[in-house]
């Protein structure tokens, strides 16, 4: 029984720690309901940086929520509502930037990193390729002075 | 070749160090407005002191303004005010005051008990124009040209440092360029 109660808890949990942020908005279906809490999503608070508007407290970031979902009923569309955000709050709220001179880097620095590891493993498989059984690591010269130092400090210790 | 590329790891480092190095110091928190080189968003709003009195965008036409976003309810607007009445006494600085998110009866009680530095007072209890101009905290000061146009937006509060190493030049560029 104990463990009932608990479990009933423990699932009603999460849903108190939801609403503490949850807005009361009246959506027509569940499409644009979704449609919202995925523009909030990636909305970024200005106040609370780290925060998307979705999460954030901040007065600022329940203002923001509240002109989405505005927009949204006057039938914008997100690229308009995004833009409209960018246009009072800067680039900065953006949370997926667009893809421009600026952004370059950044959207294409995993896409480098991976062809330069690539290149990167390509080289040194090569050149052991090309290095063979026939060409050793050392020569007989050196084999023989790397056995003299082994054999020396063997004596020593 | 293979001596060059023993030295790659500390190119690398040092080239990633000099980007961070670059990044410290910053402070995050303060970001360019989006509003630098628009015009001052078109309003309709109420004085704070004439309540039938509508006040617009043409407020700002005619000479170089600073726009002054505060609250009864910010107290680092508290910390700047005496900095903005000496703005306004002694620098002659024309200074409109946006009272954002506030109510009629507290700002005024704040006007009269602390100085009243604004030569115009925009009231915006809800909040519309300070979202047109991107404010995300009070207090904020915009820089705006004798076109009304923003140049400039200053997050936090206003003191004689902040006046002299950065409003005053933005001003006098503008000055200069008008």
């Amino acid at each position: 029984m104990v463990r009932i109660v608990c479990l009933v808890l423990a699932l009603l949990l999460p849903a108190f720690a939801a609403a503490d942020v949850a807005d009361v908005y009246e959506f027509s279906d569940r499409a644009e309901e979704q449609r919202y809490q995925n523009l909030i999503a990636e909305l970024r608070c200005p106040k609370c940086q780290n925060q998307n508007i979705a999460d954030s407290n901040a007065p600022i970031s329940k203002d923001m929520r509240d002109v989405v979902y505005r927009m949204m009923n006057d039938g914008a569309s997100n690229e308009e509502i995004v833009e409209s955000l960018v246009g009072r709050f800067g680039e900065f709220v953006r949370y997926k930037p667009e893809f421009d001179s600026r952004t370059f880097l950044l959207w294409a620095t995993p896409a480098i990193a991976v062809f330069g590891g690539l290149l990167v493993v390509a080289g040194v498989v090569i050149r052991s390729r090309r290095s063979g059984p026939e060409s050793p690591a050392l020569s007989a010269e050196e084999k023989a002075r790397v056995d003299k130092m082994l054999a020396d400090q063997d004596r020593s210790s | 070749m293979k001596r060059f590329l023993l030295f790659l790891p500390l190119l690398i480092a040092i080239v990633v160090g000099i980007v961070l190095f670059a990044g410290i110091g910053k402070d995050p928190t303060k970001l360019e407005s989006a509003l630098v080189g628009k015009p001052v968003p078109a309003f309709s709003l109420r004085d704070l002191h004439n309540p039938d009195t509508m006040l617009d965008q043409s407020l700002f036409q005619g000479q170089v303004s600073l726009l002054n976003v505060w609250g009864t309810w910010c107290p680092a607007c508290k910390d700047e005010h005496d900095d903005l009445m000496w703005l306004a006494e002694e620098k002659g600085v024309n200074i409109i005051g946006l009272n954002y998110k506030d109510n009629r009866e507290d700002a005024l009680v704040w006007l009269d008990r602390l100085g009243d530095p604004y030569r115009k007072t925009i009231y915006d209890p809800r909040g519309t124009l300070g979202f047109d101009l991107g404010v995300y905290g009070a207090p904020e000061t915009f820089v705006i040209d004798a076109g009304g146009v923003v140049r400039y937006r200053h997050v936090g509060v206003v003191n004689e440092t902040v006046w002299e190493q950065t409003l005053l030049p933005v001003i006098n560029d503008v000055r200069g360029n008008g």
